[in-house]
This record gives structure tokens, sequence and C-alpha cells, in this order.
């Protein structure tokens, strides 16, 4: 044992080249932030309709190239009328669980919680609603990048607003914000957001979608993304919030009607060498 | 622009697996075993769309489209880029502002000074000037020098004189005040039409002599009606050569009566 | 001078079980003029008699809105209500920043009255010496709060502090029974009537020394003072030209 403790039980440089103290966190050098994502999620998709919101995500977490973890839930349930759906860096998406589960006990503890004995609309009005949710997270996501720390995510929020009307909202790692009848992150952009534009184009055609046609326009944007995304599974969660419903969660979803009929003619790759 | 490209596909071609972004790079030099990681976190994006103000004899207009982008990407076709400043009490004198650039750094702006023109009204019993407004925005943005803002902010309202008032700034808080301005993705398009149309530059008052006994045309301060038109000439002008500006043009006129809100569609390509 | 040894700050209880400095903040409170406040199902009130030092001076701030949908109207210190009041100004700023959501009443008001508390259990502090209403309207509707130096402070459909409030309070509670279905202008005028009756003989409300705050449903919460308050006092008080021969030849058309 010599006299340079850091390098105690490690491999010996003459015989395996100089130790690699990157990872220590150098004591000179800029404290580190996350730089890029680790486990990530990929696309959300979520549309409106004229009485709430669908949103949906896959339950795939993938590390790099590789599925990871298959049953990994990705969209969070906050009250009866705010759904948020999490693509990026898995951790992070924990990270922010954590954060609004101590939110909601703040909430419920508060003077905005609904007293136990009364059940009537405007007393659950005054909790915290899709919008509200949204606005606080953006914040969040805005104060994370601007100290160069940033939560590397992109969330959709689903849900009501104050005036129980259907709302639907991005923030992402930026702290960027946006509002749209339709909304898709990550691949969900590309592939997604053409298929949804179809149906609600603005925020008029909204009134007259019904719920089946939203669900039905999401379970097949979601389908899409599993044909096309490598990094994308078929087993998938969907939510629908709505006034009357409140959320409905269904976490097991499986992608049905595939057709992989095509995949007999390709060629080149795979099975089919030639 | 630049931004169009951050999500591309590394150099080296499709066959990574853990890493997606380039994020080591070799240091130079003998005693760097494993390299220095470089940031890997760029904290702004463009948004693109475009803004324009115009300043009249008892008015002004902001003009903002409503289309948010990311690289060549819709992110949705309604996002307003102008914000009311300081509440719409009744006898609040109206203020707006149109911020253009990194959409969350403009809405945080407009949010901070929202909010100090609300306390000053609380502390001091009487609402915030427009020209006070303007400095104590332009305040805002240079105390945030060395990780800007990155908007081209327009601030608009009427001075003590009831005139209309224009003031632009660059991210860092340069400002002035100006009878018009355009912002953002296609200011290079609009600006020059505003030169012409606006100030007259490059007209002439026709058989006032030739060579330098030509006389420039003096501008004069244009009616609302005709401001209204150029603003709207010069958005569907914008759209058609530009990618990033579209979806929907959004005005704010400023009267002494208060802030009107106009809303036209423009071309969705 | 002292009244026993046990008034030296706000952290020693007396043998009896109370806090002297607390009790004496209170006293403060009805030191100052009056404020009423009421509210029905859709509407919050706060009425205040203004004070003038002197005739030369001008009048005190009594009722200050907070933020668009509440106001406060205070009794006593009037500079430590300043404080109270940009603490709340912020808090309520604050709320609607980070949640786009206009604070509840309840909330605001339980916030104030822990830093009240906190006054009374550090050596070396000293309990706010002013009582405070709370009235506007939230997601929950129309509510009116009571803030007392102690740190209490609890909810009321109508209430009065500050001098002479007894009068205004009995008003109050004889009339209970109407406020909860009264318009917007029956609320006006009873909280002008509770008002009133805390005067001393021979005093009337004019429109120097009243000042009145509404905020209802849909209504957010304006300070209305001076000739806007005109119509309000003739309607309240149509026949009062007995007893106030010098002002009747203006009140009189």
């Amino acid at each position: 044992m010599n006299h340079f403790p850091q390098a105690w039980g490690r491999p010996r440089d003459d015989v395996y080249g100089a130790y690699d103290a990157s990872y220590l966190h150098d004591q000179n050098g800029p404290k580190a932030h996350t730089q890029s994502p680790i486990v990530t999620g990929t696309s959300v998709v979520a549309m409106k309709f004229k009485d709430g919101v669908v949103i949906a995500t896959d339950n795939l977490a993938s590390y790099g190239a590789l599925a990871r973890f298959t049953n990994v839930k990705r969209l969070r349930q906050f009250n009866t009328r705010a759904v948020l759906g999490f693509g990026g860096d898995v951790s992070d998406m924990q990270y922010l669980d954590r954060l609004l589960s101590s939110l909601s006990i703040r909430e419920n503890y508060s003077a905005y919680a609904s007293s136990a004995d009364s059940a009537d609309a405007t007393e659950a009005s005054a909790e915290l609603n899709a919008k509200n949710l949204h606005t606080y997270l953006s914040k969040v996501m805005y104060k994370r990048r601007s100290d160069f720390n940033p939560l590397w995510n992109a969330i959709l929020v689903a849900g009501l607003d104050g005036d129980g009307k259907p709302f639907l909202a991005s923030a992402d790692l930026l702290g960027s914000t946006f509002s749209a009848p339709s909304l898709a992150t990550g691949f969900g952009a590309h592939l997604a957001q053409p298929m949804m534009r179809r149906v609600v184009p603005n925020e008029a055609a909204v009134a007259n979608t019904t719920r089946e046609m939203a669900e039905k326009a999401v379970r097949d944007a979601m389908k899409v993304l599993f044909y096309r995304d490598a990094r994308s599974m078929d087993r998938y969660s969907i939510a629908i919030v709505s006034k009357e419903g409140g959320v409905e969660m269904m976490e097991d979803e499986q992608l049905e009607g595939q057709s992989w009929a095509f995949a007999d003619r390709i060629r080149g790759y795979g099975t089919q060498v030639n | 622009m630049g931004s169009i490209f951050q999500g591309a596909p590394i150099p080296e071609g499709p066959g990574y697996s853990f890493r997606e972004t380039p994020a080591v790079r070799q240091a130079p030099g003998p005693s760097s075993a494993a390299g220095e990681r470089q940031h890997g976190f760029y904290p702004y994006t463009d948004n693109g769309g475009s803004t324009l103000g115009i300043s009249g004899a008892d008015f002004a207009i902001l003009a903002g489209d409503t289309r948010s982008t990311s690289g060549y990407n819709i992110n949705t076709r309604y996002a307003p880029k102008l914000y009311k400043i300081g509440g719409d009490a009744p006898d609040t004198p109206p203020i707006a502002l149109s911020v253009v650039g990194f959409a969350a750094d403009g809405a945080a702006l407009a949010e901070r000074l929202d909010t100090i023109v609300k306390m000053y009204r609380y502390q001091h019993g009487k609402p915030m000037g427009v020209a006070a407004c303007a400095q104590r925005l332009s305040h805002l943005l240079y105390m945030k020098r060395f990780f800007p803002f990155y908007v081209a902010a327009i601030l608009a309202g009427l001075d003590e004189s009831g005139r209309g008032a224009l003031y632009s700034y660059d991210p860092v808080g340069s400002y002035e005040r100006e009878q018009c301005r355009a912002g953002g993705a296609a200011a290079s398009l609009i600006m020059p039409f505003l030169d012409n149309q606006v100030n007259f530059k490059n007209q002439n008052v026709p058989g006032s002599g030739q060579g330098h006994a030509l006389e420039p045309r003096k501008p004069y301060d244009l009616p609302r009606g005709t401001v209204e038109e150029l603003v709207q000439d010069a958005f569907t002008s914008a759209v058609e050569r530009h990618i990033e500006v579209g979806d929907g043009l959004q005005m704010m006129i400023i009267t002494r009566d208060g802030i009107e809100e106009v809303y036209r569609d423009l071309k969705k390509d | 001078m002292f009244r026993n040894n046990y008034d030296n700050d706000s952290v020693t209880f007396s043998p009896q079980g109370r806090i002297f400095q607390v009790e004496y903040a209170q006293e403060a409170v009805k030191q100052g003029s009056v404020v009423v406040g009421i509210v029905s199902k859709t509407h919050a009130v706060l009425a205040a008699l203004k004070r003038n030092a002197e005739d030369l001076s001008s009048y005190q701030k009594k009722i200050i809105p907070i933020d668009a949908h509440y106001g406060i109207a205070l009794a006593g210190l009037a500079s430590d209500a300043r404080v109270l009041s940009n603490f709340m100004k912020q808090q309520s700023l604050s709320s609607r920043l980070t949640y786009d959501r206009a604070i509840s009443l309840a909330e605001i008001t339980a916030r104030i009255g822990h830093r009240a508390q906190v006054n009374t259990q550090h050596y070396g502090k000293r309990p706010y010496g002013v009582g405070l209403l709370i009235a506007g309207v939230d997601a929950k509707g129309p509510h009116l709060f009571e803030f007392q130096p102690s740190g209490v402070t609890q909810e009321m459909v109508a209430c009065g502090i500050g001098a002479r409030s007894q009068m205004a309070r009995t008003y109050l509670e004889r009339n209970l029974d109407h406020f909860e279905g009264s318009s917007r202008v029956e609320l006006v005028k009873h909280a002008l009537r509770a008002l009133k009756d805390s005067l001393s003989q021979g005093r009337e409300l004019t429109v120097d020394n009243t000042s009145v705050g509404v905020a209802g449903i849909s209504e957010d919460f304006k300070l209305y003072e001076g000739q806007d308050i005109a119509s309000w006092l003739d309607a309240t008080f149509e026949n009062r030209e007995e007893g106030e021969e010098g002002e009747s030849m203006e009140v009189d058309t």
C-alpha cells in the first residue's frame, strides 16, 4: 500500500494504464449537472374532444437502444381533473412525481382542500386544475433550465381548466410552453400530430369531436408510433379526463389490430437476407 | 434557424447505441485519459414568428403572428406573442409588449414587467407611465446581460401627451423610441417595407426637381386605417416568404380608450 | 406604570394564563376607528369610518385593495397594517404567478394568522397592533375573515371591529337573517347602517369620512370613496335632515 489513498483498491497504473478519475467529482471543475438523459421514455400524445382530453404514452423506458424497463407508467394522475404524460428522462420524471406528491399533500391539507362533508361543485373547484398545474410545472422547468440544471423531460398536461373546459398544454426542459387542440412530444410530433390534426385542426373542431373519435385517433396514433418509432412498445397507457367521468386511467393496454402483412415483402435485412 | 439541426443524428451514422449525442470530445494533450465532457445542454431555442409595431398620432399598434415553431415542426398555430402590461383596470394607461425569439424567455420577461407595473401602482398609488415602463424594461433585459433573455421586444403605449409611443429593444436592453419596428424571424423582410411605407424612405415628391434638387417625401402621422392595412400587408407578404411565420395575426391597437384586440387568419401552410 | 409584572414581553404567561402584551395589542385595535364587513351569497362588503387627526390633515386609509379579488379593512396601527398588507400583496401575486390562481381568502388569512402568532411566542418581538377584516371572492365564493393581533382568525358572516364597534355588532346581530339573500346595494346599506350605529351622538357619515369596498362573484374588489358613495349614503339615510342643521343645506336639494 502506497501513500496515495486514492489509488488504494484500484487497478495499478503500470498494468492497466492511468486511472480515469473523471467521474470523481473534480474539486476544481464546475459542478456537474445533467448533460443528457439516460433512461428515456418516448412520445406522449394527447388530444382534446368536446368534453375532455385523451392522453397516451407507451409503457417503455429505454436505455439508449435497449428496451430496458417494459412496465413503466408514464402517465400520472394528479387529481380528478388533471393527468400528466412524461417523455424524456425517467429519473427526472420520478423526481417530478415526488415533487407533485408533496404539492398534492400540501394542497390537500391547506385551505384549498374541499371539506369532507360537502361534495358540491363549488367546493371542488378550489383545488388545482390542469391549468394551474401546468403553470406550476412550467415555472419549475424554466427555473431549472435557467440554473443550467434541466429536468430532461417533455411533459403534456391534460385535463380541465378553471371553467371545466378541456385543457391541454405542453412544458419542456427549456421551460417552453404552448397549447393546442392536439399535442405530441418527441417522435409523435412527426408521426402522431398530423393524424390528430386531421380530426381537430382547430379549437372550433374540438366542439364537434366526440370522445370516441378522439380515443380512436389517439389509439391509431399509438399504433403508427409503434410501427415506426424504434424506441416504442406495444403496451401502453391511455387516460381520458372529462367533466362527467373524472379520470379514467387504463394502464395496461395492448396495441390491437396490428398489420404486419407488409413485412413479408421486405427483403434485404433481418431473416430475409435476400 | 440553427436550432433546426439540434436533434439531428450524430455524424458517425446509425451504429450508435447508448449515447445519442456526441457529448465526449477528445481533449488535446496527453494528460487527459478520458477526455473532457462538453456542456450538452443549450438553454435556448428559437420559436420563430415575427412581430411588428407602428405608432401614430393618437394610437399605437402592435402585431405578431401566432405560430410557434421548433425546427420544422409547428408546436401550435395559436401562441400569442403579445402581452398586456399592468392589468386591465379601467384607469390604467394601456401598455402592451410584444416578444419574439425564445418564447419561454419572452413569457418570463412579460410576466416580470407586468408584476413590476402592478407593484408600482400599488406602492405609488398611481399608474406607471409608458416612458418609465420602457426604461424599466431596458433594465430588466440588461440585468441579465450575461445570460440574456433571447428576445426582440417592442413596447407600445401612449405618452403623457397622448401620442402613440413605441419602444424597441435588443436582447440585452439597448432601446430606442421609434415610429415603427419589425422584430423576429421575418424582421429583415418587413423592416424595409416599413421604412418605405411609414417613413417614406426612397420616396420623393414627384416633379420636385432633378438630382440634388429632388425633395424627399416628408413623413407624417398615418391614420389608423392605413396603418392597419400596412400591418396586414406586411404579414401576408412575410407568410409567403418565411416558413416560420403564419397561421394567425394578432393585433393590439392601443388608444386612449384602452387596448383593442383583433385576430385575423393567416395562411396555415 | 406597569399593571403587573407579567406584561413586559409577549412570551410570559401571567399566573392566570394570560399574555398581557397580546391583550394590550388588542386594545390598540379598539383605539382605531370602526370598520364593518358583511357577506351575502353573492357579495362581500367592507365599510369603514375614516378619521382625520386634525381638520387640516387628510383622512386615514382604512380600506386597502390587495389583489383583484379581495381587500382588507383595518382598525388599529395603520403602519402595522401596511406591513401585513405588503406581505399579503406579495403572497397574492406569487400565487397568481406560480399557479395562475387567485389565492383563496382562507389561505391568505391563515398565512397572516401564522405570522402574527410567531410574534406572540418570540422574545423581543411585539404583536401586531392591528385588527383586519379580509373580504372578497375566491373559488369558493364570497368570504369575510377577521384577523386579530393574537393570531386568531375566523370566518364571519358579518363583523365589526374598532372603537365603539359593539354598537355595529349589535346592529349586525339583529339583522343577521337578512344578509345571506341581500342584493349588492342592500348589503352596502346594511354595512353603512351598522357603521352609523357606532358613531357618537351628533356625528354623521359623509362622503369624506366613509370608505366602502365591494367585491362580488365576477366583480373585482373595488374601493369606493368621495362622490362615488354619495348615492349610497343618500339612499341609506334618506331622512337625516333632523339633527344636522349645518350640513342639511348641502345634503338637501
